[in-house]
């Protein structure tokens, strides 16, 4: 049986680290509808849709032939990867190393894009916003596939991670049909660094049950991880502050 | 054809940003794996390795960037 620690964890990663990504295809999804109207944008969304669902579809049961514990491995690998990537881009933000995401800054470029596209191609309009609001679905969509194999297929919880990661879709979905605007005050920076010390952890605890390690206390070792990321990054924030003038003279 | 390129381009990107930090994990996990197989300590202790290792290399990473200044 799935202990509560896993499982909770699982849906709240796969959560808030598809937010980040729904938000932004949202973003560009908002600009398509914004210019060309919302027939266009609605339908290259359902076109992403079913193209990821197909995806889904044929590779989703390639993943129940894979040893469990190779599972583990690749699994925990993946996530260390993208968690320890997330964590660190998020720590060099607050440290004000690297510039703040800003959706507002996406939906003025991508609008303008599709301004430049209607100037030049009048005639191919519907054509273009729809493959732009196509693509962006497809590819944020990808990634939160990947976010929810990630977080689940090492432990059969691969259900709650989805579950997790459908709640962040319709949850901006609603806001953003609400709003009309891009979601800009969405905390981007800190959902990454949350989710970057929850994945790295995660990373972490599979790579090293699929190399045979027991961990102490089993799945509790999960929260001594977490902590020790969070009070790390913390850390490093503001030793990364204090880095900025030495490198700047 | 563009579109299946900038599909592998966004998904090789969600693991790979910093070439130190993918390369300098890959090697952490690696030495971990080959501490626990060549019985050279026990499986716990490599788990720490693996651990303590993953913080390192995110906090030299951290380091590397910050020490090269803002951008």
């Amino acid at each position: 049986m799935l202990s509560w620690t896993s499982e909770s964890t699982a849906i709240s990663a796969a959560f808030l680290a598809s937010l980040v990504e729904v938000v932004e295809a949202f973003t560009i999804i908002l600009a398509v509808g914004t210019i060309r109207g919302w027939r266009t944008a609605v339908a290259g969304t359902l076109c992403g849709v079913v193209a990821l669902i197909a995806i889904v579809a044929v590779l989703g049961p390639a993943l129940g032939q894979i040893p469990i514990q190779w599972l583990q491995v690749v699994v925990g690998i993946l996530l260390l990867l993208f968690g320890l990537r997330w964590l660190r881009k998020a720590i060099l933000r607050y440290a004000g190393i690297i510039a703040l995401h800003d959706e507002t800054a996406t939906f003025t470029a991508e609008t303008a894009q599709l301004k430049k596209a209607a100037w030049q191609q009048p005639s191919r309009l519907d054509w273009v916003a729809g493959v732009t609001a196509f693509k962006a679905v497809l590819l944020e969509g990808l990634e939160v596939v990947f976010i929810v194999i990630a977080v689940g297929a090492g432990h059969g919880m691969v259900g709650p991670a989805a579950a997790g990661a459908a709640a962040a879709a319709i949850f901006v979905l609603a806001i953003g049909c609400a709003v009309h605007r891009p979601l800009a005050r969405v905390p981007e920076n800190m959902l990454k660094f949350g989710v970057g010390v929850l994945l790295s952890s995660f990373g972490v605890f599979w790579t090293g049950e699929g190399l045979g390690i027991s961990w102490p206390g089993n799945d509790a070792a999960l929260i001594g991880f977490i902590l020790a990321f969070l009070v790390l990054s913390l850390l490093s924030i503001r030793a990364a502050r204090r880095a900025i003038p030495e490198a700047a003279v | 054809m563009n579109l299946l390129r900038a599909s592998l381009r966004e998904i090789v990107g969600l693991f790979l940003d910093d070439e130190f930090l993918a390369a300098a994990a890959l090697i952490v996990v690696a030495a971990a794996a080959l501490l626990i197989k060549l019985h050279v300590i026990a499986p716990l202790a490599a788990g720490g390795v693996l651990f303590a290792g993953c913080l390192g290399v995110l906090l030299t990473s951290v380091w590397r960037t910050a020490s090269v200044g803002r951008r």
